[in-house]
């Protein structure tokens, strides 16, 4: 029983940054249905775009900021530059998304020749190594504040699209986009934001996972695999469903890693897809797919 | 007969006027569409439509289907980018401009097959179609400011009662009867408070009782919010009812024009609609 509680909070700490991976994809589908194979690497630029600015000395918040702005940048500009000009020339949904994984091996050279290949040191303000006592779990500083963000996160991202202006438009903008235009909602500046939020959330992950590890060019690779394991998972065109999505497969992971042994932890990821495509490809919370005639 | 001067020279307040049948007083123009031509894959759709529509008026457009009538609200609303021809709305030209820009100078739409959100109650879908006429700051965007969220509830309020939809206020439309949804949509499109609206065959698919009572809800529209009305319509006896004038289509040509009564007596017209006899 101890090691039970110990295995699912542990692993709830995991699924925190996987439903932070998650919830960006889930939004990108949802609204455009663009599967975004460079969500991993934009998290990726981010962050090291934060740890270039922690080196020069910049005290932690602001260059946090700065790396989650960085990451909404790149997202917004391959919006606009990139996926625009190709929707105006037909692209289908399939082109599309190999422009994300085209954009993805971009961002990898560029971290790799900028941000050096070698793995680095991420200088973080809560500690690894700092356990704290709970009855008879114990947590690291950064996993309870890894659970922290997630959760104001999910919370702030929650508030925005349910009570806010730019959310409904976000809602009606991924519901039909047709009809969002015509009633002369800016559906391409909504987009656009949608593509910085959910850069943002990628980047807030890697932020909070790159101490835990160490920092190199690939280090976001395995979290967005899992983030997009635990979006299928939840359903991917469902937010809720995505953070719902992550911690399962977190916890999932940690009794895996618990009970059975620790080299089968990633292979539940894999597990969980295909059982999911099996039994209800929809996802838990995702709608039945329906295709109109 | 002027050009169109494209969005550079805002307001040419006597661009065109009408011609024919209100003679006597002068209408400015509203929309008017010059020599459109479309083609896809090589089919032609739209080969030099050629018409206008007044201030405050209704135009209907008919002909049978595959004649280019949705082609055209397409081209009008930004949907399509046609090959030739002009748009102008209120002396500005409507070609290049995005679905949403074209929305936020005033033209609105319904569609053939509905498209609403689905998901959303019927007055969520309602006050979307205020969603432009808020304040554009972004701290107003991201807050709901009570006031304003108030005065946009009242005219979403008078719209629901207008078309009847008090009892549906709060249910999720995918849960209404057809009827109600056609209702939901022509309300949305009135909450932008268009000064053009365009109807694609608004009473199609709709029980006879329920046609006779939205011709009447077409007609009190005009005198209501002062809009006119582009109506494309496949039943005839209801595109004469509702309109003054009448435009008639045929494979993306015109084969008449005129008075309902001219329209619909018009030999082609009756080839097009009852076959060759």
């Amino acid at each position: 029983m101890q090691h039970f509680l110990q295995y699912t909070v542990s692993g709830l700490a995991t699924g925190a940054i996987y439903a932070l991976v998650a919830l960006g994809l889930a939004l990108i589908y949802r609204s455009t249905r663009i599967l975004n194979f460079a969500a991993g690497d934009m998290a990726t630029a981010g962050t090291f775009a934060a740890f270039t600015l922690i080196c020069m000395q910049i005290p932690f918040g602001a260059a946090a900021t700065a790396g989650v702005v960085v990451g909404a940048v790149i997202a917004m500009g391959f919006y606009f530059i990139i996926l625009v000009p190709a929707q105006r020339r037909d692209a289908n949904q399939l082109s599309q998304i190999i422009l994300t994984l085209g954009l993805a091996l971009i961002l990898q050279g560029l971290v790799g020749h900028f941000g050096g290949t070698e793995p680095q040191a991420f200088p973080f303000p809560l500690s690894d190594a700092k356990l704290h006592k709970f009855g008879t779990v114990v947590i690291s500083e950064l996993g309870l504040g890894t659970l922290g963000i997630s959760v104001v996160c999910c919370v702030l991202f929650y508030l925005l699209v349910q009570k806010t202006r730019i959310g409904l438009a976000m809602r009606a903008t991924s519901e039909n986009l047709p009809a969002a235009q015509t009633l002369g909602i800016p559906t391409r500046r909504v987009l656009a934001f949608s593509w910085g939020l959910a850069a943002g959330l990628g980047v807030v992950a890697g932020l909070f996972l790159a101490p835990a590890q160490t920092l190199d060019p690939f280090f976001m690779l395995e979290p967005f695999l899992k983030g997009f394991a635990a979006a299928i998972l939840g359903g991917l065109n469902s937010l809720p469903g995505a953070i719902v999505g992550g911690l399962i497969l977190g916890v999932a992971e940690g009794w895996a890693g618990g009970y059975i042994s620790i080299a089968f932890k990633n292979t539940m990821a894999f597990l969980i897809i295909v059982a999911v495509l099996l039994i209800r490809p929809e996802g838990m919370l995702g709608e039945e797919f329906k295709e109109r005639v | 007969m002027g050009g169109f001067e494209s969005r550079s020279s805002r307001k040419r307040p006597t661009l065109f006027c009408s011609k024919g049948l209100r003679t006597g007083v002068e209408f400015m123009g509203l929309l008017k569409v010059e020599k459109l031509f479309i083609s896809f894959g090589g089919i032609r759709a739209l080969a030099g439509v050629d018409f206008h529509v007044d201030d405050g008026e209704i135009l209907s457009v008919i002909g049978p289907n595959g004649s280019g009538k949705t082609t055209l609200f397409n081209c009008i609303s930004g949907v399509y980018k046609p090959d030739e021809g002009e748009i102008g709305f209120q002396g500005q030209s409507l070609l290049g401009l995005s679905p949403d820009r074209i929305a936020r100078m005033g033209v609105a739409r319904t569609f053939q097959n509905l498209r609403l959100f689905m998901h959303m109650t019927v007055l969520d879908n309602l006050m979307l179609g205020r969603h432009i006429k808020f304040r554009k700051n972004p701290v107003h965007a991201l807050f709901r400011i009570r006031s304003e969220e108030l005065k946009h509830r009242a005219t979403v309020e008078e719209i629901i009662d207008f078309l009847d939809l008090q009892a549906y206020r709060q249910a999720r439309v995918s849960d209404c009867p057809y009827g109600v949804q056609k209702r939901v949509e022509l309300g949305r499109a009135l909450a932008v408070e268009p000064k053009l609206l365009l109807l694609d065959e608004p009473i199609a698919g709709l029980t006879s009782e329920e046609k006779e009572e939205f011709a009447y809800r077409i007609m009190e529209i005009r005198g209501r919010y002062k809009t006119a009305i582009l109506l494309v319509e496949h039943d005839l006896r209801m595109a004469s009812r509702l309109a003054e004038r009448m435009v008639a289509f045929e494979s993306g040509v015109e084969i008449a024009r005129g008075t309902p009564e001219e329209v619909q007596s018009h030999p082609q017209v009756i080839r097009a609609y009852l076959g060759e006899e």
